[in-house]
């Protein structure tokens, strides 16, 4: 081999490791960092993980909302029109947090089966449906 | 009658801009120079009728014409002047138009600030323009007309999103169009560089200072976009790993590879297919980025249109400029070949790292964002989080600051370990106990501070070891005035970098967040400093309500106090709550409030407290590097005349 050669593939080498060695690092933690999106009534036939984060989508029910304590923590039901979970969450709730509005929460189920919410995210637009929840809502539209 | 003229506009813009696209490039080819003078006087009228159209879409707006629809949509009676202006691109439609003048502008500019390219080169180069522009301006027109008339004209508008009444938010989008749009100019330099066959690295000369301004205003349109989010979104956040952050950030980070690599093509003549590739990259990504927010395949506040026609045509778009541009280049590109030789240990390496590395972070970007839309269409609903992407990020862009040191010092074309060991050495022991010494002052120990600390040295040092190369033993004002501009810009940029590594590491380790309950009167305290409640009060402004939360915040220490207000905003046409956080802003740290929601009847809310340390070191460090962008694109050498070329390498490599 001549020493271009010998360059050339020593340069090639290079760049054939930082790949694999960046996309062997991206599967690995692409692997733990992937939340799974659920609805209601999957979580309660058991399809959610149990000990890991994921995110649970649904309308928030007329009238559920309320504070227990006197604190922060707030509690409300997510539905998706078939099952309902009660979520709890200590924090401040977005903006656009209403009830009847659609809404995302990334958290875990407790052992009383309450999904413990680490994050709320409701959209910055009045007509905004998270397009998890687009279909959901277009079955009710059929069955009304 | 004056929507129909900004339409008619449109339609006229079209026209010229296909033969701003074929005639030239047909020229330049056939080698008849009419047609390749054709270039520069299309280029300028498709500029005009591009910017009357504009115009015509703003005079709706000021003029309160909802007879438009876009404008009945957008905006109201009751919105503000600034706000009428920047509600033309505040949706959809206008944006796109935006888009098509921001081109033409860029396109206008290369058709009167080129001097010193050959005519025919130029031709080709604006034809390119020419045939984006002719995708755009057909996107417009097929899809998404903003003069589309509303019968009978509504009485009143449906306002703004409030979330875009905000100066910040205003000039946001124009900065961004500017430097996502202006990586189509470096896009048709490699383009026309391909199409004619021309060998030389010339081109690479000729789309360097284009290239960094174009990445300027992309780094000040994202550092905008994130201070506005900061204080806006009343999250404290300032980055989140947002799909569309994602759009615009992998253009940036390929724009940086991209200036890097121009470098060693113009200098060296070397690397010319990569460098190629590389504008073909950047632009593509723009244009990704362009799919991704219009096309509405996203969950974003920006992704405003849903309408799946309007993806297919961006989507198809794309397809055939970056398959085209592939397939061109795939022919051509061995002709790109490099005559010098290289070793690893020399600048040039150095600098063929840090597009190693660069092109690997944006690939894992890449990954991160295009996953979750890939398992989406095939029926899985899944989100890659913000963990990915720091880890992600963060390791494969920590290296590059080692790296960035060394190749301020290294040598070009080859260097040797010796010198560079017994230059370096001393410099990383200063820079090691020295960051430790400030790690110890804070707070806590923390070893992500440390090695945050420690780059952020390691960076300014090796910029002063090279300031201290460059003068020492030379007549300071000759020196002074032989430097080239880019030599302050690349030290701008590094500069740049470590403050950002420095605002990025402190606030991200020792910020404190309180979420918590306050009733009138109740005092907390966070990182040292007393915050006390005062209650709220309703106040009505322009176009909205706001209820104002009175605190006072007080040091411990006694020798500080400031009063913050606060607000949460309801604007009754889109009956939409808004935060507006409340935010004592300082060099060291920033104090920021935000309210949350009413909890009782007396008169308790929930309250957000965030202690930001140097959190305005981010911003800063972006503002320094568009600084560098500026220097390094104002640099003398680009200003010359073609024929000057040969004496110009020699006086930079000497320079270098």
């Amino acid at each position: 081999m001549t020493p271009a050669r010998k360059k050339r593939l020593g340069l090639i080498l290079l760049m054939v490791i930082g790949v694999a060695v960046g996309v062997g690092l991206a599967l690995k933690s692409l692997d733990q960092n992937i939340m799974f999106f659920f609805t209601p009534s999957e979580v309660i036939s058991g399809k959610a993980p149990r000990n890991k984060l994921f995110r649970m989508g649904g309308m928030v029910v007329e009238g559920s909302v309320n504070r227990p304590g006197d604190g922060l923590t707030v509690k409300f039901d997510l539905t998706d029109n078939e099952q309902h979970i009660t979520v709890q969450y200590a924090g401040i709730l977005p903006d656009l947090f209403r009830e009847g509005q659609g809404i995302i929460a990334n958290g875990k189920l407790n052992e009383s089966g309450e999904f413990v919410a680490e994050e709320v995210l409701a959209k910055h637009d009045e007509n905004y449906m998270p397009p998890e929840l687009a279909g959901m809502q277009s079955k009710q539209e059929n069955t009304q | 009658m004056i929507p129909e003229i900004g339409q008619f506009a449109l339609l006229i813009a079209l026209s010229i801009a296909v033969i701003q696209a074929l005639v030239p490039l047909a020229g330049a080819s056939l080698g008849v120079q009419r047609w390749i003078a054709l270039a520069r006087p299309a280029a300028l009228a498709q500029l005009l009728f591009v910017g009357l159209s504009y115009a015509c879409l703003t005079w709706a707006f000021i003029s309160h014409d909802f007879s438009v629809l876009y404008v009945a949509k957008n905006s109201n009676s009751a919105l503000p002047l600034i706000y009428r202006i920047s509600g033309v691109w505040g949706s959809h439609e206008g944006s796109l138009l935006l888009w098509a003048l921001v081109l033409a502008l860029w396109t206008g500019a290369v058709a009167v600030f080129t001097p010193n390219v050959p005519s025919a080169m130029r031709a080709r180069v604006l034809a390119v323009l020419g045939l984006v522009s002719c995708g755009f301006l057909l996107f417009i027109i097929i899809t998404s007309n903003p003069f589309e008339r509303l019968f009978p004209a509504a009485a009143e508008g449906s306002d703004l999103n409030p979330l875009l009444q905000d100066i910040g938010l205003a000039i946001h989008p124009p900065m961004l169009y500017l430097g996502y749009v202006g990586f189509s100019v470096a896009f048709a330099f490699s383009i026309a560089a391909l199409i004619s066959g021309q060998v030389d690295s010339a081109w690479a000369r000729w789309s360097r200072p284009w290239t960094n301004i174009a990445w300027l205003f992309l780094t000040l349109g994202i550092a905008l976009g994130s201070w506005w989010a900061y204080y806006e979104l009343g999250w404290g956040g300032w980055w989140f790993w947002d799909p569309v952050e994602n759009a615009s950030f992998m253009p940036w980070l390929v724009g940086i590879a991209l200036m890097h690599s121009l470098a060693i093509t113009e200098k060296r003549g070397t690397f010319k297919a990569w460098t190629a590739l590389l504008a073909i990259f950047a632009f593509a990504l723009s244009l990704l980025g362009t799919f991704l927010v219009r096309s509405g395949v996203l969950t974003s506040v920006h992704a405003f249109a849903s309408d799946p026609g309007r993806g297919i045509f961006i989507l198809g778009f794309l397809v055939l400029v970056v398959g085209g541009s592939l397939t061109l280049y795939a022919w051509r590109a061995p002709l790109l070949k490099s005559a010098a030789q290289t070793s690893l240990l020399s600048r040039d390496g150095a600098l063929l790292l840090n597009n190693v590395f660069l092109t690997v972070a944006t690939s894992a970007i890449l990954l991160g964002t295009l996953y979750p839309i890939a398992i989406d269409a095939m029926g899985g609903k899944i989100s890659v989080g913000p963990p990915y992407f720091n880890l992600m990020f963060v390791t494969l862009t920590a290296p590059l600051g080692v790296l960035m040191g060394i190749g301020m010092l290294i040598r070009w074309k080859s260097d040797s370990l010796g010198r560079l060991g017994s230059k370096l050495k001393i410099p990383a022991l200063i820079v090691l106990v020295l960051a430790l010494l400030l790690s110890l002052a804070l707070p806590q120990w923390i070893w992500g501070a440390y090695l945050g600390i420690a780059m952020a040295l390691w960076i300014a040092v090796t910029a002063g070891i090279a300031i201290y190369e460059r003068f020492h033993n030379r007549a300071l004002l000759s020196t002074l005035r032989s430097t080239p501009a880019g030599f302050y810009g690349m030290l701008l940029g590094h500069l740049g970098i470590g403050v950002f590594i420095i605002g990025v590491t402190l606030t991200s380790l020792y910020n404190q967040e309180k979420d918590l309950r306050m009733a009138p009167g109740d005092t907390y305290s966070v990182a040292g400093y007393e915050f006390t409640f005062h209650g709220v009060r309703d106040f009505n402004v322009d176009n909205y309500v706001a209820t104002r939360g009175g605190f006072t915040v007080r040091s411990e220490s006694g020798d500080f106090k400031v009063d913050l207000f606060p607000e949460k905003r309801t604007y009754p046409v889109q009956t939409m709550p808004m935060t507006e956080a409340a935010i004592d802003a300082g060099l060291a740290r920033d104090l920021f409030i935000a309210l949350g929601e009413p909890l009782d009847k007396e008169g308790a809310w929930a309250v957000r407290i965030y202690y930001k340390p140097f959190i305005r070191w981010i911003w800063l460090g972006a503002i320094i590097m568009a600084i560098g962008g500026l220097f390094g694109a104002s640099d003398r050498r680009y200003r010359r005349l073609a024929r000057s070329t040969s004496v110009d390498t020699e006086a930079a490599e000497r320079a270098a």
